[in-house]
């Protein structure tokens, strides 16, 4: 049944900009398109781009945001989600839990 | 003119002509505007599903650019209940990298908070991993369950008991006292899964089951979670379309909780907090498909016209035009889900 609704209806998650749409969603009560336009606006793209998986699948490469297709050397989990927060201008919980823990203020300092 | 294969509300199939087919989303249509004192269905949407029915593709669709995201109930239970013996990590990681899940949720077996607060020691550090191998953002749910608050699976005396004694007024003081131990189980899950363990949100399943009070204690958590962790992400599905006054007078922010439809639900919903609102239609087994889907988008296009935050219907077995059995038909659950999508404007299943 999950994946009958992941076919007919759904954004498709990480092999396009599901998740990233689902986080305004969840964390912003943000309704479907203010959400949707918001991370294409941040991704620099369209929204009509924002659920296709040729295109999300390059722009999540670019920007290191985590693929369904991990290779070495490429963020993933909790690496993802830190580039996501930045990207997103958001506030990730577990991201914010892992700074705290250890030791670091921001997801800017691994740039500095 | 050829026959419409199309199924019933316990999904078996059934043959009927064009005529029919309309009459009967008509007839739901109308049996949902009445119930809840909303619009029905429009002659372009009767149409529209009337075509539908008529469409021999075994599966059907959303139009390009009307994908919404999905989140779930009980989604690490799914696996566990098919006897896959798959780790809840692994599950997780199926969901999201082999399934397309735009969300997950970590849950524990036996569904309830009650019974999650036993574990919840064991369940922090399965989340804390979780957040670390997964990308999309994850939930941590259950149901608020008020039944196990009374005699014989818990402390209070039992309502059901009383009420057919005509002890009315302590049948009403039972159930405050079930609500008041529920908010606490559901405040303590949450904050624990929250703030000790990195979830992203928690998610209350099925609520209002056992009518009113459990409603107002599934609200009255979610605003203290929302107070404590503004942040939060709060999903409220609900367990059906009317909310059974089983208290009858039980109030929140001064609205009267029993006998509310999806439309109302939400607008306290909002009040308390919540950021993603499930409204949960009922099947009627007796009934044909086009009757409930008709009846099930009446009352979710109101609900989501009238909300301010996210709209995720829940389309499981049984609710939402999706037929009541354990294998639901790909025709019957496509068509549910492409209709529910496009006619309410939903922002998620």
């Amino acid at each position: 049944m999950h994946a009958a609704h992941a076919v007919v209806s759904g954004m498709g998650g990480i092999r396009t900009a599901g998740d990233l749409v689902a986080r305004l969603q969840l964390n912003r009560g943000m309704r479907i398109n203010a959400a949707k336009k918001y991370v294409a606006d941040k991704l620099g793209i369209s929204v009509a781009d924002i659920g296709d998986t040729i295109v999300m699948s390059e722009v999540r490469e670019e920007l290191d945001i985590g693929r369904i297709s991990e290779t070495p050397a490429v963020a993933k989990g909790i690496d993802a989600k830190f580039r996501i927060a930045e990207l997103l201008d958001l506030e990730i919980n577990c991201v914010n839990m892992f700074m705290k823990r250890v030791g670091i203020g921001s997801y800017k300092s691994f740039g500095a | 003119m050829g026959k419409i294969l199309t199924r019933m509300g316990d999904g078996s199939r059934v043959e009927m002509t064009e005529a029919e087919v309309q009459q009967e989303l008509e007839a739901g249509s109308q049996d949902a505007a009445e119930r809840a004192e909303v619009a029905p269905l429009t002659d372009d949407e009767i149409k529209y599903l009337l075509d539908l029915y008529k469409c021999k593709d075994r599966v059907v669709g959303v139009e390009e650019g009307k994908e919404c995201c999905l989140t779930y109930d009980n989604m690490t239970s799914k696996i566990e209940r098919a006897h896959i013996p798959l780790d809840k990590f692994q599950q997780l990681m199926m969901f999201e990298r082999g399934l397309g899940a735009d969300t997950l949720e970590l849950t524990h077996i036996d569904y309830s908070f009650k019974q999650c607060k036993h574990v919840v020691q064991y369940e922090k550090p399965k989340m804390e991993q979780a957040v670390l191998q997964t990308i999309a953002p994850i939930f941590y749910g259950s149901m608020p369950n008020l039944g196990l608050y009374s005699v014989p699976d818990g402390p209070v005396r039992n309502p059901g008991d009383l009420l057919p004694m005509g002890k009315i007024e302590e049948a009403k003081e039972a159930f405050e006292q079930m609500a008041d131990y529920a908010i606490k189980d559901m405040v303590y899950v949450g904050s624990e899964l929250y703030e000790k363990a990195g979830a992203d949100g928690i998610n209350f399943d099925t609520t209002a089951a056992a009518g009113d009070a459990e409603f107002y204690a599934a609200l009255k958590a979610a605003e203290i979670l929302h107070a404590k962790y503004p942040d939060m992400g709060i999903e409220m599905g609900m367990s059906g379309e009317f909310i059974l006054g089983m208290h009858s007078e039980i109030e929140y922010g001064g609205m009267r909780l029993a006998g509310l439809y999806p439309h109302d639900q939400v607008k306290v919903a909002e009040k308390a907090g919540v950021t993603i609102f499930g409204p949960a239609i009922n099947i009627f087994t007796n009934e044909t498909l086009p009757w409930n889907l008709a009846r099930s988008i009446v009352f979710t296009k109101a609900c989501s016209e009238a909300s301010s935050i996210p709209v995720h219907a829940n389309l499981g077995m049984g609710v939402g035009g999706v037929p009541l059995t354990l294998t639901p038909p790909l025709d019957a659950l496509s068509r549910a889900s492409k209709a529910h999508v496009e006619l309410c404007r939903l922002d998620g299943l």
